[in-house]
């Protein structure tokens, strides 16, 4: 694990680490000092959930698979683009190409990315954001946060994050509510998708909040190595 | 002498059969997941969320080849050692029913994912590997599925089991740890003991 100071970083971390001043920190890990907040906002999003998880249920019992294989399809050839910019930040030139390539197939000849085309011919779909190129150029993690809404992110991937909606072509359509129903759609789609590890966090974890967390961050950094992270010895 | 002969013979086959059956780890993996996907491909109570069925197929086809011992000492962390051989034993007794609960709910929402296997690089030798596999599903990124085997003896088992980089068993050392800080292994044994009654009464 590279191990270095960001001075911009510190600073955020800073900045919100005096915004929640009157938290209280019970930190057990020292990857997660404002877990008095996080477990808060953790709350919030669970209350929040209680209105999306049922619609999504619905539209996840609702809609036939070609139909969610199309929309999922759509919003994943919408990032593609993205992923191609962001493969080349991180200095893998052959992956963007593919990554173009897939966004060019798929626009065209899977119509305005309905069908995954590309997968099929055999350029494989990559998962990169500005996150995992920020991780890749040695931006350690720093505090991690359980936002409202977007849920878990390291300080870096907060940071990741927001530059990725600065890209996001769908945030900026003009028309409000095609806008709107197409951010609204995502959100279910992406809701939907989680459904089946619901089950399985609910029975797994004796802690959701501290389980999700550790996942998080253990996920994180196997994606920053694209799936081949260094093998941490497991008895330390 | 006759029959002392065909017991000789009889050793010897049965002995080639044992060696015979040192399977690599990467084609034991891949042996099992066929086995298991076959089953729940053809089972509609399994895919209807039968998870009783479903453990039972994971107790038989699955368990045979992990590790649970190990599980249980890497999900524990340093306090493993603290623990006595008894307080172990029940310890990984719980810890291998709740992984067996959760390995097999994931089995019961099965639809129509298949699994790519991904070449594995094997040193002669080596005592310890990672098989990498990938689930595919049409509309959704591979989920990547990569087993830890250690080799015991002849065989191979499973001590860990990493979805999408999370391993199913470190994921728990916070909330062990924390658990045995709290109220010592004692506490941790009656944490799990608890979870599983909890998971068995909320089911058929």
């Amino acid at each position: 694990m590279k191990q270095g100071q960001s001075t911009p970083l510190a600073a955020v971390a800073m900045a919100l680490a005096l915004s929640c001043g009157g938290c209280a920190t019970t930190a057990n890990n020292p990857k997660d000092p404002f877990e008095s907040f996080n477990r808060a906002m953790f709350a919030v999003n669970e209350g929040i959930d209680v209105v999306v998880k049922p619609v999504a249920q619905g539209y996840d019992a609702a809609a036939p698979l070609p139909v969610k294989v199309i929309i999922g399809n759509f919003f994943g050839n919408i990032w593609d683009g993205w992923t191609a910019v962001n493969n080349l930040l991180q200095g893998k030139p052959e992956q963007a190409v593919s990554d173009v390539g897939r966004v060019l197939i798929n626009s065209t000849v899977g119509i305005g990315g309905a069908f995954d085309v590309a997968s099929e011919m055999g350029l494989a779909k990559h998962s990169e954001e500005f996150g995992q190129t920020l991780g890749r150029w040695g931006v350690p993690d720093g505090p991690f946060f359980y936002w409202p809404i977007i849920g878990p992110r390291t300080t870096r991937d907060t940071l990741g994050w927001g530059v990725d909606i600065l890209y996001d072509p769908v945030a900026r359509i003009d028309r409000v509510p095609l806008r709107n129903s197409l951010l609204g759609t995502r959100i279910i789609d992406m809701r939907a998708s989680l459904l089946p590890t619901d089950k399985v966090v609910e029975e797994a974890a004796f802690d959701k909040y501290s389980y999700i967390r550790d996942a998080y961050l253990q996920h994180r950094r196997s994606e920053i190595y694209d799936g081949n992270p260094p093998r941490l010895r497991p008895e330390e | 002498m006759k029959s002392f002969c065909s017991l000789l013979v009889a050793l010897f086959l049965s002995l080639s059969v044992a060696l015979a059956q040192e399977v690599a780890p990467d084609a034991l993996v891949r042996q099992v997941t066929d086995d298991v996907l076959n089953i729940v491909r053809q089972d509609k109570d399994i895919q209807g969320g039968n998870t009783r069925k479903a453990i039972d197929l994971v107790e038989s086809k699955v368990l045979p080849y992990f590790n649970f011992q190990r599980m249980t000492a890497l999900a524990v962390g340093r306090d493993w050692s603290k623990a006595t051989p008894e307080q172990k034993k029940r310890l990984a007794d719980e810890f291998k029913t709740l992984l067996v609960r959760t390995y097999s709910n994931a089995l019961t929402s099965y639809k129509n994912q298949t699994v790519s296997y991904k070449p594995s690089k094997l040193q002669a030798g080596e005592s310890d590997v990672l098989i990498k596999t990938e689930i595919l599903q049409p509309g959704s990124k591979p989920v990547q599925l990569d087993y830890a085997l250690e080799k015991q003896g002849n065989a191979w088992k499973v001590y860990d089991v990493i979805v999408a980089g999370v391993s199913l068993v470190t994921n728990y050392r916070d909330t062990f740890g924390q658990e045995v800080r709290n109220s010592g292994i004692d506490g941790l044994i009656q944490m799990l003991v608890n979870r599983n009654k909890q998971l068995e009464s909320g089911k058929k």
